[in-house]
């Protein structure tokens, strides 16, 4: 993935994983898929909330996972679960009803409105790309409170128009990239954030629609060591 | 009371050309050994039903089992596409399919319709997004208080196949782990074949346990090992390596079709699982 650049000492991938955990301090509970976004709320529960509760649409709720598990249902979720749930209840009982805070989604495209699709690229009928399809999405990012989109930033994911919209970006409250974040401000997802010696002109140059910027751009705090240590250490297991 | 027989014999009884056949087990408990059988049994024109393809049904529409899929996620956890489905709605190899697609919510709960035997399920879901314009989901008002809701309709499979860790004599069946949608899929099906891990005098309760009970299970047989490369909890572990090397074997159609002849379609049902 990204290389560490030799002034910063971290990756671009390193900072996005980071930057997502610390969205999640204060926080009582997320819901996660895997890959990113569940190595950063496994890094979370090690430095910035270890008392988030982690739950996996597999019905496993409360996990404790050691290691950053490769499926959503693998053994480890199960074994360290405060409880497991059937799907329908998963579904029915906890995501729908708004129980489960914070949601982290990852998408192949992603518009200005902060819609997701994960079904395909393409026309639907003849598609170029079959992607894997809604899965849990769509009713975890209209059952849960806030969501968090986490995603690579490109022009090939960061679109002007969906191929076909999965899930509606209607509670997403943060889109973490490599490059920066974007929150919605009146509607439409807006540059808030640069991580640290990126330009606004490479956040626009990324995005597939003519990209709104707030005047006075933050940056993102560049990891501290307990964090990439942390972090390493986590990826390692 | 189900009765107990062999794989062969459970699969021969209950899986016919042309069937809607839900293998499930959702990540966990996924009955490989007992697709690996529909498919040595030379099974076509299905309509698969899962809610996850999973590397199963990537095996069973690779080598063109399928008429259609109903299913909710289709990629590979973890690691990324399923190649053989992709291949299938890309480029029509072996053969076109039809695809059916919901979201989990909508899955599970066209189960839980199924397994009530009530024609639809409501919730709140898909509106806003483009699935309602291609699966069979319609919009319904609320008779108490005006909110539009979703309805999907039932699932009844005509064959339900699931695995599970352990049975009695009198096929009275308990897993337990990430139950999934298997008591669901059982209660929604025509006919139902649960294979096991293992065979046991008195099941005894498990924390978290489904017992799932004899005289609704048409056939139990047993299959050690029967959920590789997927795992039944306590007994045996999810082979993620082999999840990993799916993504390889899989990309390539020849590669594909000899791995199938070689581990699936002329391996003997009672050999060691697929990724030892």
């Amino acid at each position: 993935m990204s290389t560490a650049t030799e002034q910063t000492g971290y990756t671009t991938g390193e900072l996005q994983t980071i930057v997502a955990a610390r969205s999640l301090t204060g926080k009582r509970s997320c819901f996660i898929g895997v890959g990113r976004p569940s190595t950063a709320a496994l890094l979370a529960r090690m430095v910035h909330n270890p008392k988030l509760v982690l739950v996996y649409e597999s019905g496993t709720i409360g996990a404790k996972p050691h290691r950053v598990p490769l499926s959503i249902g693998d053994g480890e979720l199960a074994e360290t679960a405060d409880l497991v749930v059937s799907v329908p209840e998963m579904f029915n009982y906890w995501i729908g009803t708004g129980q489960v805070q914070v949601a982290f989604l990852g998408a192949a495209q992603v518009d200005r409105h902060a819609n997701l699709n994960s079904t395909v690229i393409g026309d639907y009928d003849h598609p170029k790309t079959r992607l894997p399809g809604a899965g849990g999405a769509p009713e975890i990012a209209t059952g849960c409170q806030e969501v968090v989109v986490i995603a690579p930033h490109g022009k090939r994911t960061f679109v002007e128009q969906l191929d076909f919209t999965t899930t509606r970006g209607d509670r997403t409250t943060l889109v973490i990239t490599d490059l920066g974040v974007l929150e919605p401000r009146d509607g439409e997802l807006t540059l808030t954030t640069l991580h640290p010696g990126v330009t606004v002109e490479q956040v626009r140059e990324a995005t597939g629609w003519e990209l709104r910027t707030l005047d006075n751009l933050a940056v993102s705090a560049a990891p501290t060591d307990e964090e990439l240590a942390a972090l390493r250490e986590l990826v390692s297991r | 009371m189900a009765e107990l027989v062999s794989l062969e014999d459970g699969v021969a009884n209950v899986v016919k050309d042309g069937d809607s056949v839900a293998l499930e087990g959702f990540t966990h408990l996924i009955p490989f050994a007992a697709g690996h059988e529909v498919l040595r049994q030379g099974r076509r024109n299905l309509e698969l039903i899962r809610m996850t393809p999973d590397i199963l049904y990537d095996q069973m529409i690779g080598v063109g089992a399928a008429r259609k899929l109903v299913f909710s996620y289709g990629g590979n956890p973890g690691v990324g596409s399923l190649h053989r489905f992709r291949d299938a709605i890309e480029h029509n190899w072996p053969h076109a399919i039809e695809v059916e697609e919901h979201s989990h919510a909508g899955m599970a709960n066209r189960y839980v319709a199924g397994a009530s035997k009530l024609p639809f399920m409501v919730m709140r879901g898909y509106t806003g997004t483009d699935l309602v314009k291609h699966t069979n989901v319609k919009t319904i008002v609320c008779p108490f208080t005006a909110e539009k809701l979703m309805a999907v309709p039932a699932l009844n499979p005509d064959v339900a196949i699931v695995h599970a860790q352990e049975a009695d004599r009198e096929g009275n069946v308990q897993l337990w782990g990430i139950p999934g949608v298997q008591k669901e899929a059982v209660l929604a099906s025509e006919r139902s074949l649960v294979t096991v891990e293992r065979i046991v005098e008195k099941l005894e309760p498990r924390p978290g346990g489904v017992v799932i009970p004899g005289w609704v299970i048409d056939y139990v047989a047993e299959a050690p090992g029967g959920s590789q490369p997927s795992y039944s909890l306590g007994i045996t572990e999810r082979d993620n390596d082999f999840y990993r090397e799916w993504d390889v074997i899989s990309r390539d159609r020849a590669q594909f079709l000899d791995w199938m002849g070689l581990h699936a379609l002329n391996a003997h049902p009672t050999a060691t699982p697929i990724s030892a």
